[in-house]
């Protein structure tokens, strides 16, 4: 039997606002040390109450109208009660009924088509504190207790392992453009549950779900995606019968193990948050917000297609990533606007295979945008041949040093002198006979092959144009 | 028995202001006081005398070279246990909190600090501000000065004693769903639970944070009024506190009631009220229309008879949750002998918490399960919305409402603490107040067989002014606040 994939994500992300959601002690505890970030709030000590973090909301109402969210006018805080240690509250304070944004969209490249996803809902919620195992204990640290996090849920339409990564490529490119958050998967900042079953083709069917949980990568999540719809269509041709149930992702073993089953759920208890009057968001509020928005990645695509007259395969791979787009553009400025397509090249080209050869973010690249533009400067106006300067790049992403000192350090100049030209041309042609009498044959491959040896001998110095005429004027004109 | 300690706030104000007495002597005092009457009745769970005598002795000095002296500088107070006391422990009556030391003041204790107030003790309660005898307190019961076999009300029954035997000139209570005013009026002390929004919360230990108020109890009205101006205010850490002005509460307090319209709501004079409390509250009116006031005796609230019902839903169901971080991890009562944490959990809530506590713990998880959330809290929120609008209109045609504090006097120890039902039915008539979120006071209004009752002032959200108006003029007619316990 055929089957189709029925995907739901849930995203958290936390937000990069300086102080908690309801308290004023500092999100900044990555490198902190255990319980230093705390306060009687975020500890839930007797008697304290929330203040809300207006940045957070703004945050969140900005998300939403990028996602093409309704913003509730009237929005609310509600308690979500179940035990854990990781709770300071033995409640969290979330959003059920009045989230701050509801039925948006965003749009992922579907084989090549475009396909609309709808978002059911944005709020706002807060993190819990981080859990440590040791042994048969564990401890609390209570820094992340408290740090905004915005929970974005998308509807069940997606349908696929590729999609449900495309999805969340394409909702990490936004945050980042908003500035809202890091959308670091590995870090824990940007977080995704995902609700999976399947369905025979074409059915409208919904059979029971899985929730999958401890996806910390977009490769995580899109193999626990194929793992699981897998799994699932061999307990079903098997004859056998699915369950609702919450399963773990254990990346090691690439497979998912059932952690609880649904009908144990707890019942969270949800009721509006009396310490917290409802939030009235006032419409011109949310339209200066609008008015404001930064511009985001399809918008930016559209301008390097007409601004830059690039291709929409460059448009797209450029503005995938707001670091990458701000590179390109950071670079361009210092350049003539008609390389766009040469800096385009050599971005997506060399400095990409670098970056993911090194597993290096373009932020923390050690060539920097003005690095590059000079590097391309030295091709442009002929100082180093379009071999020499692949080398140039490698090195400076290496090293981190300027091209034009490479140059002068590894004597990579190139060479447009005819004379010295000549010189090597003579040897090479002496060396290669069987390649001359190929030529002369009129094999027009042995002219390429002989051009070549002439670059290797001068390591990639020469000046190939002219490497080319005076070949052949050398082999007798022909 | 010494005089000083019977001294109100304005009179102590008015002396240490000329020198005529200093903030130690006051202190000694009522710490002497405390001293002679604690194992009688039982008021406070933590005296301070060091830390009080020591504020004491700063405030002398301070007095000695300022002539700014604020009406609550050197007056000995009483706090109630559920609001919280930097490194004074704050235990809410309750073997969950019993060693529990705040790292924090509430707001409402930084405001008397900035007085230069001094704090002598903290007092008995029920179980986490839970019922109305201070019988549910986790330690022990606190007696009724005017008659020590019976109650003294609750939840802020050490409060309402602590003033009602001058073993301080002041106390601060919390109010829930009577629990200030129903102890005032069994205890013969002024208290009054402003209006939600109008004192700051942060600090409070939470029962039902959209009731809880916290508020004065005094021996007169004046002194509810200047306690009334150290703690009103809007406070950031508070978002349910509200930003409008505080006015001098002291402004409005003149013995004339002309032009008031008082009206008397029905429903409240209810079916199994005690004779002689319908009695003392009908010559109490009485003497409101002599100081001008025209009572309409035919006002109605006809939904009234539903607010029991939906205060046993709502204050639970918070509850539930907020009673929901005393897991043994953190702070608090732990119990060690459990082999893993939801075992831990379950013992020290098991052990930690008192049957009446566990009891609204039960009732608010229930009423907000799936599939009971519509019935319950969502109809009690309906009711509540009904009520509110009730209020409103009848505010329209009164300025203010009065009715008994409660429909008997104080009860005697023990009557009602096997029946839940009859306990909470003591409330009867403060509740509907927390629900719809206006202020109240009790005040002294008579006594049958030698036990206090007391009469409640309603008033429109945020007009406390009236409510002191009307207490003031009815005090300055009558003596009954001038009686003291038979001790």
């Amino acid at each position: 039997m055929i089957y189709d994939i029925v995907i739901g994500l849930e995203v958290h992300a936390q937000l990069l606002t300086k102080s908690k959601m309801f308290c004023s002690c500092s999100t900044d505890y990555v490198n902190a040390p255990p319980n230093t970030h705390v306060c009687p709030v975020c500890l839930a000590m007797p008697g304290v109450l929330p203040a809300i973090n207006k940045k957070a909301v703004e945050y969140t109402v900005m998300t939403a109208l990028a996602l093409n969210c309704t913003i509730l006018e009237y929005t609310k805080f509600d308690r979500k009660s179940y035990f854990y240690p990781d709770l300071m509250k033995g409640y969290q304070i979330s959003q059920y009924d009045a989230p701050i944004g509801k039925g948006g969209w965003l749009t992922i490249d579907s084989n090549g088509v475009e396909k609309k996803i709808n978002i059911t809902r944005v709020h706002l919620e807060e993190d819990v504190a981080k859990l440590w195992h040791r042994g048969n204990h564990s401890l609390i640290d209570v820094n992340r207790s408290g740090v905004p996090l915005m929970e974005t849920v998308s509807e069940p339409e997606i349908s696929s392992p590729e999609e449900a990564r495309d999805y969340l490529i394409k909702l990490r490119n936004i945050l980042r453009y908003l500035g809202v958050s890091t959308g670091n998967m590995e870090e824990g900042s940007f977080r995704c549950d995902a609700n999976i079953s399947i369905r025979p083709s074409g059915s409208k069917e919904f059979l029971p779900k899985v929730e999958v949980k401890n996806m910390n990568s977009l490769r995580g999540v899109y193999q626990a995606m194929a793992y699981e719809s897998k799994r699932q269509r061999e307990v079903l041709d098997e004859g056998g019968k699915l369950v609702q149930e919450t399963r773990g992702w254990i990346a090691e073993e690439g497979i998912t193990v059932s952690q609880r089953a649904k009908e144990y759920a707890n019942d969270y208890r949800y009721f509006p948050e009396p310490d917290l009057p409802p939030l009235v968001l006032d419409r011109a509020r949310i339209e200066e917000i609008r008015a404001k928005l930064p511009e985001l990645p399809e918008a930016r695509r559209e301008r390097f297609m007409t601004q830059y007259s690039l291709p929409v395969y460059d448009g797209n791979i450029l503005t995938n990533s707001k670091a990458l787009a701000d590179y390109f553009e950071n670079c361009l400025k210092l350049m003539d606007r008609s390389k766009a397509k040469v800096l385009s090249n050599w971005m997506l080209g060399d400095f990409s295979r670098l970056l993911n050869a090194t597993n290096t973010e373009v932020e923390n690249a050690k060539i920097s945008p003005e690095q590059l533009a000079e590097m391309l400067g030295l091709v442009d106006n002929n100082t180093i041949s379009g071999p020499a300067a692949k080398e140039v790049l490698e090195e400076m992403f290496h090293s981190g040093k300027r091209a034009s000192d490479i140059v002068v350090e590894r004597k990579l100049s190139q060479i447009s002198d005819a004379t010295e030209i000549k010189e090597v041309v003579k040897q090479v042609i002496a060396d290669n006979a069987k390649a001359v009498a190929d030529y002369n044959k009129g094999k027009q491959q042995a002219l390429t092959f002989l051009t070549g040896q002439v670059m290797k001998a001068t390591r990639g110095r020469a000046n190939t144009a002219l490497v080319r005429e005076i070949l052949i004027q050398e082999l007798g004109g022909k | 028995m010494n005089e000083l300690c019977q001294l109100t706030i304005h009179e102590a104000h008015e002396l240490l202001k000329r020198r005529g007495i200093s903030s130690v002597e006051l202190t000694k005092a009522t710490l002497k006081r405390v001293d002679e009457l604690e194992s009688k009745v039982h008021a406070c769970v933590t005296i301070t005398e060091d830390i009080a005598l020591k504020a004491a002795e700063k405030v002398d000095n301070y007095i000695k070279t300022s002539n700014e002296i604020t009406p609550l500088t050197g007056i000995p107070t009483l706090i109630k246990d559920v609001i919280c006391t930097k490194g004074i422990r704050t235990t809410c009556s309750s073997k969950m909190l019993e060693n529990f030391i705040p790292p924090y003041n509430a707001t409402v204790i930084e405001k008397l600090k900035a007085q230069k107030a001094v704090i002598i003790g903290k007092t008995n309660m029920d179980e986490f501000a839970m019922g109305s005898s201070t019988e549910h307190s986790a330690f022990f019961p606190t007696h009724n000065p005017w008659d020590l076999s019976r109650v003294p009300g609750g939840s802020s029954g050490g409060s309402a004693v602590g003033i009602a035997t001058d073993e301080a000139i002041y106390a601060l209570g919390s109010d829930t769903g009577g629990s200030i005013r129903q102890p005032a009026g069994f205890c013969s002390v002024v208290g009054l639970k402003p209006t939600y929004g109008r004192v700051s919360r942060f600090g409070l230990v939470a029962f039902a944070s959209s009731l809880d108020q916290i508020g004065p109890i005094t021996k007169d009205v004046t002194d509810c009024a200047l306690v009334m101006n150290a703690i009103a205010g809007y406070d950031p850490r508070d978002s349910t506190s509200v930003p409008y002005p505080v006015p001098d509460y002291t402004r409005q307090l003149i013995p004339d009631l002309k032009g008031l319209r008082i009206g008397i709501p029905q429903e409240y004079f209810v079916e199994g009220m005690q004779k002689e409390v319908r009695a003392a509250l009908e010559l109490a009116i009485g003497k409101l229309q002599e100081l001008g006031a025209e009572i309409d005796w035919e006002a109605h609230l006809p939904h009234t008879k539903y607010a029991l019902a939906a205060y046993y839903i709502l204050a639970p169901s918070e509850a539930s949750a907020n009673l929901a971080r005393y897991d043994g991890v953190k702070y608090g009562f732990s119990h060690q002998n459990a082999s893993n944490v939801i075992e831990t959990t379950e013992k020290t809530r098991q052990f930690g918490f008192g049957p009446e506590v566990k009891r609204r713990i039960m009732l608010g998880t229930y009423a907000l399960s799936a599939g009971y959330y519509d019935a319950y809290y969502l109809k009690a929120q309906k009711v509540r919305t009904l009520i509110k609008q009730e209020f409103d209109q009848a505010f329209q045609k009164y300025d203010a409402l009065v009715a008994p504090t409660s429909p008997t006097t104080a009860f005697k120890l023990g009557e009602k603490l096997e029946d839940p039902m009859q306990m909470y039915l003591s409330d009867v008539c403060t509740l509907p107040i927390n629900i719809a979120g206006i202020p109240a006071i009790s005040i002294p209004a008579g006594f049958a067989n030698g036990l206090p009752i007391g009469m409640q002032i309603m008033g429109k959200p945020f007009d406390e002014e009236t409510l002191l108006h009307i207490a003031f003029a009815y005090e300055q007619a009558t003596d009954w606040h001038k009686r003291k316990p038979p001790l």
